[in-house]
């Protein structure tokens, strides 16, 4: 048997339109796979606002996830400009999106929210000027 | 003992040239051509009647029931669609075509619409009471729409309304009436519904919800609009007064359904492959705060079904004239008799994905590999060429042992150049211009 799926996708900064892309293949792939319903959906949000927070925030990045029977592991790796204060930024509603994506119905500070709700374990490395790396393990929670 | 499997969306093999036409338009991927035919995978096929669409040979088609059969019942009920009273250009009164159906062979009518609106009362309460209806709560009247979720979108099973369609209430209530009226036995009685779509003729066959059939047959509004043309002009006076509103007329088009709960927050998606993006977005939490969606496989809703005769922006513009001259609704929850146990579905709609490609997870992820492996290595052209709608298609078909990969006709290609011991430009001799390789061919 094999260890793992792994998909690696490059998230293109700046395309609103795009985002999203990796999220729904990820989804179709837990769904191939026979993944319980609640995983999969987890899954889908907590991959499709990483997406959505590197091309808002970092000019894009590569998505990773490696699937394993009972968990999923998404890595989001960027060089963007890292975050300053995360404290702050893990606050509901908190924002430092542009206007540009604000415009677009982004920003509405709930995408680390929501990625800690979600995830059964987060990890953020972020330095300043370098990039950030948010990795995220989900665990099948009916086994 | 019943098959499992019916479907009304069927194949007339003659007519099918095996052409890729239905199978780059089914949204389920639920169609293949094999031995230059198309073939469909019952697995799959949730009836929303697009391949019958979008067929040039006219190769599909939908099974309904005949107009014979009525002769087989003491006697019969016709049930409109709503969207029958959309297909009649200058029609000033719905009595008319409730008076035709009398003409042609009915012995009683009764709406579908008045159906309607017994359920958007109670629907209506039911949410306001905001107790254990799930949240939003999607429609469950598009028979294509929860076939589908039933089948690609199992965490979003629990979101459909528990309540069954208008049509299988029509055909309660229009039996239990006439038994008490006639005396006649139930089973005496035949109850028809005339219909503008495939998937309710499959959902009267093999209902979703409910543990009976509740109509005898399905009759295609196209057939029965053919023997009420000619019936309608020679009717002087209307003998039947309706019995609906403007809500219950309202939801043969889209947005009719959402509407009639008078609440703002509602959504109402039309098109099937509109449905499924809404869907996808519901399931990733993308959505606004909403109450209701209601969801209709065909564009513009029931109009829009591929057994109506009229263009559906046409017969929508023609139910919005006669919403106009009809009072809000004629049809209260509470004047049901044991409203509560003939609108309440009695089990809920378990979820069965057709998407797991093995029961075992192991094995589902070595095929997942080996899937993603070989649609790498095909060209991503999504030809068609090889009978799947796409190259994906193609790979998953292959790992589950459904087609080979020598289907594709690129390494077919590979295969005659080595046959023909040649280089490519040898093997181009054999193909046609879009699946050569060779530069100098080009030019």
């Amino acid at each position: 048997m094999p260890d793992a799926i792994r998909m690696t996708f490059n998230v293109d900064g700046d395309d609103f339109a795009a985002a999203g892309t990796a999220s729904s293949e990820v989804k179709r792939a837990l769904k191939q796979l026979g993944m319980p319903p609640e995983l999969v959906k987890r899954a889908a949000i907590c991959m499709y606002e990483g997406e959505i927070n590197m091309v808002i925030h970092a000019d894009g990045g590569v998505a990773s996830v490696a699937i394993r029977p009972g968990s999923v592991e998404i890595e989001l790796r960027d060089r963007g400009p890292g975050i300053p204060d995360l404290e702050l930024a893990m606050q509901e509603g908190y924002s430092t999106a542009s206007e540009q994506a604000r415009n677009l119905g982004f920003g509405a500070g709930m995408g680390l929210p929501n990625m800690k709700r979600y995830a059964d374990e987060l990890k953020i490395d972020t330095k300043i000027g370098v990039g950030t790396t948010v990795t995220m393990v989900l665990r099948d929670r009916t086994r | 003992m019943e098959r499992k499997l019916f479907h009304s969306v069927t194949l007339n093999l003659d007519k099918c040239k095996g052409c890729t036409t239905c199978i780059k338009h089914c949204p389920t991927e639920a169609i293949r051509v094999r031995f230059g035919k198309a073939y469909i995978i019952e697995d799959r096929c949730i009836d929303c009647g697009q391949c019958i669409r979008v067929c040039p040979h006219r190769a599909k088609s939908a099974v309904c029931d005949s107009f014979e059969s009525l002769k087989n019942y003491r006697l019969t009920i016709a049930l409109p669609a709503p969207s029958l009273y959309g297909q009649f250009n200058n029609l000033s009164d719905i009595g008319l075509v409730l008076t035709g159906l009398l003409r042609i062979g009915f012995d009683r009518v009764f709406e579908v619409a008045a159906a309607a609106e017994y359920l958007s009362d109670f629907t209506r309460r039911e949410l306001l009471k905001n107790n254990s209806l799930p949240h939003p709560t999607i429609s469950s009247a598009c028979p294509a729409c929860v076939r589908l979720i039933k089948h690609r979108f199992p965490e979003l099973a629990n979101h459909v309304l528990p309540f069954v369609a208008p049509v299988e209430l029509a055909a309660v209530l229009a039996r239990s009436k006439a038994v008490a009226e006639t005396g006649l036995k139930p089973e005496e009685i035949g109850v028809f519904f005339i219909s503008p779509c495939p998937a309710k003729v499959t959902a009267s066959r093999l209902p979703i919800g409910i543990s009976a059939r509740v109509m005898d047959g399905v009759l295609s509004m196209t057939d029965v609009y053919t023997r009420l043309l000619p019936v309608l002009k020679t009717i002087g006076e209307p003998e039947i007064t309706p019995q609906a509103g403007l809500t219950g007329i309202g939801w043969s088009v889209s947005g009719g359904e959402g509407s009639a709960l008078l609440n703002g927050r509602y959504l109402a998606v039309d098109g099937i492959e509109n449905v499924i993006k809404i869907l996808e977005d519901l399931e990733d939490e993308k959505l606004p705060e909403l109450d209701f969606i209601e969801l209709n496989a065909c564009t513009q809703g029931c109009v829009g079904g591929c057994l109506a005769v009229e263009n559906p922006y046409v017969a929508k513009t023609r139910i919005r004239g006669l919403m106009k001259y009809l009072p809000v609704s004629r049809n209260k929850a509470s004047a049901l008799q044991d409203g509560t146990g003939k609108i309440q579905w009695q089990g809920s709609l378990e979820s069965e994905s057709r998407w797991a490609l093995d029961s075992d997870m192991g094995a589902a992820m070595e095929k997942l590999l080996r899937i993603n492996e070989l649609a790498n290595s095909l060209p991503g052209l999504d030809c068609g060429s090889c009978g799947a709608p796409t190259c994906r298609a193609l790979a998953e078909d292959v790992v589950l042992g459904h087609a080979s990969e020598e289907d594709c006709i690129f390494r077919m290609r590979e295969r005659m150049q080595i046959l023909s011991g040649g280089g490519e430009a040898d093997a181009d001799a054999y193909l046609p211009p879009p699946f050569r390789k060779c530069e100098e061919d080009r030019k």
